[in-house]
């Protein structure tokens, strides 16, 4: 048995909290004899008739807490230490029945609810701070906005390698994790297939092209556009791509980014060489992201898919150039990827001749709104645009569904597309997303088709049409 | 460290600042949000916390700053004469509250509280001869601050004055203030009426001695054990004393009556001078204070307020990582209510170190264990309870000895991080006394007053342009 006194000089706590206290040390297993109190003559004469030694409390006085343990072993008189802190340090519902103010910073929201993730996606030029607290404060960070400087991104980046954090973004649009979306992201089956993702749109189109063909996700980390850029050296889709090889619910990997730098595509490379999972890479400019999925169905032992599609009713429409409106960047240029070997060149801004396809998603058409897949003013006011021009002959549209997006992109857009395939135009929609997305996939690939469009759940389908579309005319 | 487990193998839990949308659009889905009021951070501080955040000093820095603040344990042990104390005091040496100061910017209570303390010192015949004197710099002053010392309201400390000598029971630093004169026509408040003057005359010969000698026979006196017992009993440390000053009474109670060598009538004075005083305590709860903010300084990139304090005529801060610089603005008006006749129109601006009190965690951050004071300003018990919270978004630690019953017994908000402040625009919360502009007038009222953003917005573009 072991008897130890202590005195916290100056540690004052109501005599109840200490009763309370003095209780909850007694059921400590080993403990059979505690008490904590201030040292009142009351209390001192207490422990005296409980037998421990009254010399440690010679000088204590009333202002002074002394707690006394009788144990049975040093390991009790430790938990008894640690019961002893919890029981005075204050836990429950901190409000006294008031609602605390809603948290100021990200940081102190995140202790709130005790979050695992920070989700950013205030203006650029102060997501760094907020970025670096929840770090700090241990939280994995998605950073949605943009403009965010680079030695920034690599700041937070290398400070989250070193602790074992994820910076997911700058200009991350997309992350699912566990099933969970969040920014733009698709509803998915339960699965065993993880991505890893520099490219919102990117990771979206695969995962439409997945459900599709019926396979299931289980994460898909976003790790922002520029994490494949020299400087920034892939340092997120490395630190994701080994977490997810080291995680056992995750059978294969897919590994998406806009266009590389080529010395850090090479690295990435290697690094999937070095995992014990199939790995498949799709870099936007070397392949289309149908053929990544291609090599994910095959990795599975899956056979091809044929991808939904919904063509339209009348195929004939005027001679001219193809105008590509689109939301997302990555959907924009992977079909220019697709068609530019038979259309030849496509421009990629606003006014020039011959093809465009145009991002308005880019900073440029968001200025002061919201960003297309949700507000689709700007591109609806374009469209009507491409309809009254005659030197149009194709319009190329993308739909992304999924949460975060508009509620019903199709029935705005629909009576826009009637009126430029009325004015003798062919309308092309890549439609992104899957059967469980709020929107209702089929539900909106119907009402699109029916206003006049043909739709492709494939963005390089849809791209292949509309080159099929266009040389046909030109030929014709 | 590659090991994203608590990312990959748990449901997400997400705390958002920003596009509500996105919040909504997860909670859509089941999973929990945590939503952030985020605002931009004042405007031209932008810069300094990106290279405070990119630093990455700062938060360890803070860490060990509070610790150092919350590690002090503050005793009375000694009342002595500033003159003994103050190495750097000469005869005609005044300290006073706030940032440094000169006479030609002194408003009325500095001005009414040195002319006080010339003529108590005996360097002038009357107001206008030590106004003279002092308009013709035959005076030096110097902030309480610079010299480990603090005043309340004006803080005039002057050679003969009797001050509390407050020690770290933990360690070597000391703190020093004034005792408290009680309220009304007294000098902390510009008052130089024979009554002030001979009452400090009174407590140099009379208060000063006898505490000391009872002090010598009882030992020193725990002043954080008084102040974590007081605020369960109603005061906040600041602006309402009445429980820490019995509780003190209590303490000095039977060496006061044993005697200590003491005439009777002069030990039985005391008693009632400090019976009758509900704030003779705030000096004391102002230096143990102090001991915790010099313990707190000089720890380099670190955004923890040390100091807080005014002059009445500007606000000044002090931060842990920029050593001695202050951080001035304009003293702010004090919203409050009004003794008699007096008016808002009769106020001076916002004075005094007493405002060291909320720089570690009492007075208006420790106000939801003393909901009365919130009267001052119409207010509700909740809106004290509320004004309280608020300070948790702007502190580093909760006190671990100063704790509020109605809070569950949480610690109050203690160690302002001057960082969280510009990012969330949220000031510090003080109670305060008001004192007559008109030198001489003494105090008008009291209420409540938040620390003005541009100290805390400069002290933050100071602590960048610290780092390396």
């Amino acid at each position: 048995m072991i008897a130890r006194v202590e005195i916290h000089p100056g540690r004052y706590h109501d005599s109840v909290r200490l009763m309370q206290a003095s209780k909850a040390l007694q059921n400590v297993e080993g403990v059979t004899d505690a008490l904590v109190a201030m040292a009142t003559e009351l209390n001192l004469s207490l422990l005296a008739d409980m037998g421990f030694d009254m010399d440690a409390v010679a000088d204590a006085g009333p202002n002074d807490l002394v707690l006394a343990l009788r144990a049975e072993n040093e390991g009790a008189i430790a938990t008894a230490h640690l019961v002893l802190d919890d029981a005075l340090t204050h836990k429950a519902a901190p409000s006294g029945g008031l609602d605390a103010p809603d948290p100021k910073t990200v940081g102190s929201a995140a202790a709130v609810g005790d979050a695992n993730i920070a989700l950013l996606s205030v203006p650029g030029e102060h997501a760094f701070v907020e970025a670096m607290e929840a770090l700090e404060s241990g939280r994995h960070v998605m950073i949605f906005s943009d403009n965010v400087p680079i030695e920034q991104e690599i700041i937070l980046k290398t400070y989250g390698g070193d602790h074992g954090l994820l910076v997911m973004g700058p200009d991350c649009g997309t992350t699912i994790v566990n099933g969970i979306g969040l920014g733009f992201a698709n509803a998915v089956q339960p699965g065993s297939v993880s991505m890893v993702g520099a490219s919102g749109t990117g990771i979206q189109q695969m995962c439409a092209l997945l459900d599709d063909a019926g396979i299931g996700v289980r994460h898909a980390l976003g790790t922002g556009s520029r994490d494949l850029s020299e400087d920034v050296g892939a340092a997120s889709t490395l630190q994701a791509l080994q977490a997810l090889d080291e995680d056992p619910a995750t059978d294969l990997i897919a590994v998406i980014s806009k266009p590389p730098a080529a010395p850090i595509a090479e690295k990435v490379r290697r690094a999937a060489e070095t995992c014990g999972k199939p790995v498949v890479i799709t870099f936007m400019g070397e392949r289309t992201l149908e053929e990544g999925a291609g090599d994910v169905l095959a990795a599975l032992g899956k056979p091809p898919a044929q991808y939904g599609s919904w063509p339209a009713a009348n195929e004939d429409h005027r001679p001219g150039s193809v105008r590509g409106l689109f939301s997302g960047g990555t959907l924009s240029s992977e079909a220019q990827f697709v068609v530019a070997p038979i259309l030849g060149e496509v421009g990629s801004r606003e006014g020039g001749e011959g093809h465009t396809f145009v991002d308005y998603g880019d900073d440029e058409y968001t200025q002061g709104r919201a960003h297309p897949m949700i507000d689709q003013t700007v591109r609806i006011e374009r469209l009507s645009a491409a309809a009254r021009d005659e030197t149009v002959g194709v319009i190329l549209m993308d739909v992304v569904l999924g949460y975060g997006a508009n509620a019903n992109p199709a029935t705005e857009l629909a009576p826009f597309i009637e009126q430029a395939v009325t004015a003798g135009a062919a309308v092309v929609v890549s439609l992104c997303g899957t059967r469980g997305d709020p929107q209702g996939r089929d539900a909106q690939a119907e009402i699109l088709n029916r206003a006049g469009a043909s739709v492709f759940l494939s963005n390089a389908a849809a791209a292949r049409e509309v080159a099929r579309l266009a040389t046909a005319r030109t030929s014709a | 460290m590659s090991d994203l487990s608590n990312l990959l193998d748990t449901e997400p839990v997400v705390a958002t600042a920003g596009t509500d949308l996105l919040a909504e659009s997860i909670e859509q889905q089941g999973a929990e949000v945590i939503r952030t009021d985020w605002r931009p951070p004042e405007a031209g501080t932008e810069a300094a916390l990106a290279a405070l955040a990119a630093d990455g000093r700062n938060t360890k820095a803070n860490e060990t700053a509070v610790a150092r603040m919350l590690a002090v344990r503050p005793q009375f042990v000694d009342v002595s004469v500033a003159r003994d104390v103050f190495p750097d005091m000469t005869p005609r040496t005044f300290f006073h509250a706030g940032p440094p100061l000169t006479w030609d910017r002194a408003s009325g209570p500095m001005r009414g509280a040195i002319i006080g303390a010339m003529m108590y010192e005996g360097l002038a015949d009357g107001p206008e001869d030590a106004e003279a004197k002092a308009m013709r710099g035959e005076i030096d002053l110097s902030p309480c601050h610079h010299h480990g010392a603090v005043g309340p309201m004006a803080g005039v400390t002057s050679p003969s004055m009797p001050v509390a000598v407050v020690a770290d029971g933990a360690g070597d630093g000391v703190a020093y203030s004034t005792l408290n004169e009680g309220l009304g026509k007294v000098l902390r408040y510009g008052a130089f009426a024979p009554e002030a003057i001979d009452r400090l005359h009174w407590m140099d010969a009379v208060l000063g001695p006898v505490l000391s000698a009872v002090l010598q026979s009882r030992g020193p006196i725990d002043l954080q054990s008084l102040i974590a017992q007081a605020l369960q009993m109603g005061d906040d440390g600041h602006n309402r004393n009445r429980a820490v000053t019995s509780l003190f009474l209590r303490e000095l109670g039977g060496a006061l009556v044993d005697g200590a060598d003491a005439p009777v009538d002069q030990r039985a004075d005391v008693f009632r001078f400090i019976d009758g005083n509900d704030h003779f305590m705030l000096n004391l709860v102002m230096a143990a204070g102090k001991l915790g903010s010099d313990a707190a300084s000089d720890v380099p990139a670190s955004s923890l307020v040390t100091v807080m304090a005014r002059n009445g005529t500007d606000f000044g801060i002090r931060l842990s990582g920029t050593g001695d610089e202050w951080f001035v603005a304009p003293a702010p008006p004090v919203d409050g209510l009004y003794l008699g006749s007096f008016t808002e129109e009769d106020a001076s601006p916002d004075i005094g170190d007493s405002t060291i009190t909320e720089t570690v965690g009492l007075g208006g951050f420790a106000m939801a264990a003393a909901p009365a004071i919130v009267g001052f300003v119409g207010g509700t018990a909740a809106g004290a309870v509320r004004r309280t919270l608020a300070m948790y978004e702007i502190t580093l630690a909760e006190h671990p000895m100063y704790q509020i019953p109605m809070l569950e017994f949480r610690g109050t908000p203690v160690g302002i991080d001057a960082a969280r402040v510009v990012r969330t625009g949220v000031l510090p919360q003080i109670n305060t006394g008001v004192a007559g502009k008109v030198p001489g007038t003494g105090m008008v009222g009291a209420g409540l007053v938040e620390a003005p953003m541009e100290c805390f917005a400069q002290a933050i573009r100071a602590l960048a342009a610290t780092l390396d």
